[in-house]
């Protein structure tokens, strides 16, 4: 905690001193044009009906390279996944998981979770195919009744 | 030793050389580029070399990776001794690649590396290298810049002429430097002519796999077989080696094997010498040798022990070899591009003689011999002789070739490299070295197709060029530009352990295929352990095997009970990072062995015997992340009649 603390403040004494007239929040200000879609190779995805045999394989892949840093329920390395469909765009979604390394450059939610949890997302080696099948588990997860997916939230943001 | 011996043998002639060729080392300043050095030297910040390099490491026993122009060090690959950066030999997986028959050793003396070649040309796929002292070829993949595989040669004592590969790397050869009785015979000494062997071994090398096995050996007369290149292009079919102590001597060598003015260039036809293996008549005769092979599924090395190897007589195979006499002691023996001139380094001559593959061939043909050694023929000189440089310097050792016509060899006494050209034999230039030069190198300069642009001088003596670090000194390395008719010196810089030869090639040739990661989903190690969920600890009787997983910042399981006394536990280190550059390192407190190192993807195995009762912490050595400080464990031992339960987990 006290670690965290320590970095915020550090980014606001960088902004203060080469930030000249510039707003408050240099983070936002600097990427104007990056849309909440995030960045990377996914710009659009077509969400049909819960497809349940997909959302297995994603459960299966999830939890091979995915689940040594992130829970369902908890916080863990990073942040709780539960909800995660209804606070991110699917396009974001699958470039955080197929992008990383320029998502935690370029994206502010991106470069704001990385000044909470501070252990960068992580490229795992997986494809295309595979990130969506991670999508779909999401989305099976978050299929659950509401008042799980409400209390879940308190837990991550 | 050997160092100390040339130092005697340089300080004896120093006095001598400089007199004669003082007048070509008036300091550094006409062969120093100057300036422009500096900038042909440079690579900006975040740039890459053009041109990797592979130095031998010596009495290190490892492989140097440089870059050049700019000399930076990248890499030390561990092949023949244990290397902590790397775990290697530390590490249950690496230990077998050291297993030999006299068991595990741990420190070798590595001497000459050697791409592997397509068509005489470098491909970019491996680098072979010999053991001297307990006589060894290793391959290096140069996808992952490790160890793949370790050969032994057996009936064979300080392994040195090797591991020259053929044109299309159908074979590498091992001539033995130290002729020894074979088959371990125990006699006297003093009756080396009689019972000692100068064994040449073919070494056969899969031409998709690149695993190696021992095709057949050439029980050879007892000289000291030095060094060897094969031939190219009309010279293919064949390997030359070169040989000291032809007076096959037994004491002070020093004196007693430099007493003729001639030694030999042997010249091998291993076509042939694989139709005679083919129609049986080699004899097979008891050996035992280890050959070692690292799988990269299962991410561990296993030993293969081999009980007999097949040996042909000369005698018995007449055409398959030829004796090239060849003034004095020569070292090097080296092959232009054409694959026509064959150039001795006779280190105790006043000429560099050069050989003619066709002469050769014509004076096979019209039997032009002077009698034989043990039923091989002895070429006339005059009959196989293209030319010799007249006056080159003293102590010539090695020549390489820039692909425009010229040869360049190092002079060990008088400290230089001199240019010359092919056909004429002319000196053409002559810059001096810091200090007495051993081997040299341009890159692709013992193949089809140099690529002409510099070339390192491999020095045995350091001095004064660097900063001193008391009695112990770097190697020191130079580069030098052979672009313009003149050499110029370029850059010093230090290497590691002692270079006896250097390879290079442009770096787009390694660069492509280079590995970034294992994938988990090809892990095929059976404690592999590939989610977190199944991370866990199982007792087998006295034996615990710990199958954990590692990923940014954390082990799992990293609370570890019920471990005694008594007990041998294996780590066995899973690291679930699929991203480049994310190693993960492992240490337990009290471990005897080493600690590890796990690449992303890669699953390693340290054992730990506790000692004694206590709680022990385990931690990763390699930064990860800015919670690196915090992947950290503990695991408990009880005394051996405890009644602790076997327990573990993480985050509980």
């Amino acid at each position: 905690m006290r670690v965290r603390t320590a970095i915020v403040a550090g980014v606001l004494i960088l902004a203060s001193c080469g930030g000249r007239n510039e707003s408050a929040h240099p983070a936002v200000k600097a990427e104007p044009s990056v849309s909440d879609r995030g960045i990377g190779p996914i710009t659009e995805v077509t969400l049909g009906p819960l497809d349940d045999a997909l959302a297995k394989k994603g459960k299966i892949i999830f939890e091979q390279k995915c689940s040594a840093c992130h829970k369902i329920d908890e916080r863990y390395v990073g942040p709780a996944l539960k909800g995660v469909t209804t606070r991110r765009k699917p396009e974001w979604i699958m470039n955080m998981i197929l992008n990383p390394t320029e998502m935690l450059e370029k994206d502010p939610t991106a470069k704001e979770l990385l000044a909470t949890y501070l252990t960068p997302m992580t490229f795992q080696n997986v494809t295309k195919d595979q990130a969506r099948a991670i999508l779909e588990y999401f989305r099976q997860v978050d299929s659950a009744p509401a008042e799980h997916v409400s209390q879940s939230k308190t837990v991550t943001q | 030793m050997k160092r100390h011996m040339w130092s005697l043998f340089l300080l004896v002639v120093s006095a001598a050389s400089i007199g004669f060729y003082g007048c070509s080392k008036n300091g550094s300043g006409t062969a120093f580029a100057g300036d422009d050095a500096a900038k042909s030297v440079y690579v900006p910040p975040g740039k890459h070399d053009e041109f990797y390099l592979f130095t031998s490491g010596g009495f290190n026993g490892q492989v140097g990776v440089y870059g050049l122009p700019s000399g930076r060090l990248f890499r030390v690959i561990p092949v023949f001794s244990v290397d902590a950066e790397k775990g290697y030999g530390f590490s249950e997986e690496t230990k077998p690649l050291l297993m030999t028959s006299y068991g595990f050793i741990p420190w070798d003396d590595a001497h000459h590396p050697e791409f592997s070649m397509t068509d005489g040309k470098p491909d970019g796929r491996w680098l072979f290298i010999n053991a001297n002292n307990t006589p060894r070829i290793a391959r290096i993949d140069l996808r992952t810049f490790r160890t793949a595989e370790i050969i032994e040669i057996p009936n064979s004592g300080g392994n040195h002429s090797s591991p020259f590969c053929t044109e299309n790397t159908e074979y590498v050869v091992a001539g033995t430097r130290f002729s020894v009785p074979p088959a371990g015979q125990d006699v006297p000494i003093a009756s080396y002519k009689e019972h000692f062997r100068g064994m040449i071994s073919f070494v056969r090398v899969n031409p998709t796999t690149g695993a190696m096995s021992l095709a057949f050996q050439i029980q050879a007369p007892p000289f000291d077989w030095d060094l060897s290149h094969s031939g190219k292009g009309p010279s293919r079919e064949w390997s030359f080696f070169s040989c000291y102590n032809s007076e096959e001597a037994n004491t002070l060598l020093e004196v007693n094997a430099s007493q003729k003015d001639k030694d030999f260039i042997l010249a091998v036809n291993w076509k042939k010498a694989e139709e005679y293996a083919s129609q049986g008549k080699g004899k097979r005769v008891k050996a035992t040798y280890y050959v070692n092979r690292y799988d990269e599924g299962t991410h561990t090395a296993t030993s293969n022990v081999m009980n007999d190897v097949l040996v042909l007589d000369p005698k018995d195979c007449p055409g398959m070899m030829y004796l090239m006499p060849c003034p004095k002691s020569p070292h090097g023996v080296d092959v232009d591009p054409s694959g026509e001139y064959i150039v001795g380094g006779g280190k105790l001559s006043t000429v560099i003689p050069v050989f003619s593959f066709s002469k050769m061939q014509k004076a096979i043909a019209d039997r032009a011999f002077d009698g034989d050694v043990e039923g091989i023929p002895v070429i006339k000189y005059e009959a196989c002789i293209a030319g010799e440089v007249q006056k080159p310097g003293l102590g010539p050792l090695h020549t390489e070739f820039d692909g425009k016509g010229y040869a360049y060899t190092s002079m060990f006494v008088s400290s230089e490299i001199v240019k010359w050209k092919l056909g004429t034999w002319e000196v053409v230039d002559r810059v001096p070295t810091y200090y007495s030069i051993g081997h040299l190198c341009i890159p692709g300069g013992d193949s089809k197709q140099p690529w002409g642009k510099y070339v390192i001088a491999l020095n045995k003596i350091t001095k004064d060029r660097y900063l001193p670090t008391g009695p112990e000194l770097t190697q020191s390395a130079q580069l030098y530009s052979i672009e313009g008719d003149k050499m110029k010196l370029l850059l010093d810089f230090p290497t590691v352990g002692e270079p006896h030869y250097a390879q290079a090639c442009p770096a787009e040739l390694l660069e492509k295929n280079s590995v970034r990661i294992f994938k988990l989903e090809q892990n095929k190690h059976p404690y592999a352990v590939k989610a977190e969920k199944d991370a866990r600890v199982e007792r087998k009787g006295n034996e615990v095997h710990v199958y954990m997983t590692t990923i940014r910042s954390h082990f799992a399981p990293d609370n570890i009970e019920g471990i005694k006394v008594g007990d041998v536990v294996y780590f066995h280190v899973t690291n679930l990072e699929q991203d480049w550059d994310i190693p993960h390192g492992f240490a337990v407190q009290g471990a005897l062995n080493g600690e590890l190192l796990i690449m992303p993807g890669e699953t390693q195995t340290l054992k730990w015997i506790p000692q004694r009762p206590g709680v022990y912490p385990f931690y990763c050595t390699d930064f990860c992340s800015a919670l690196h400080q915090e992947m950290q464990g503990y695991v408990r031992v009880s005394s051996p009649g405890a009644s602790v339960p076997l327990s573990f987990g993480t985050g509980k």
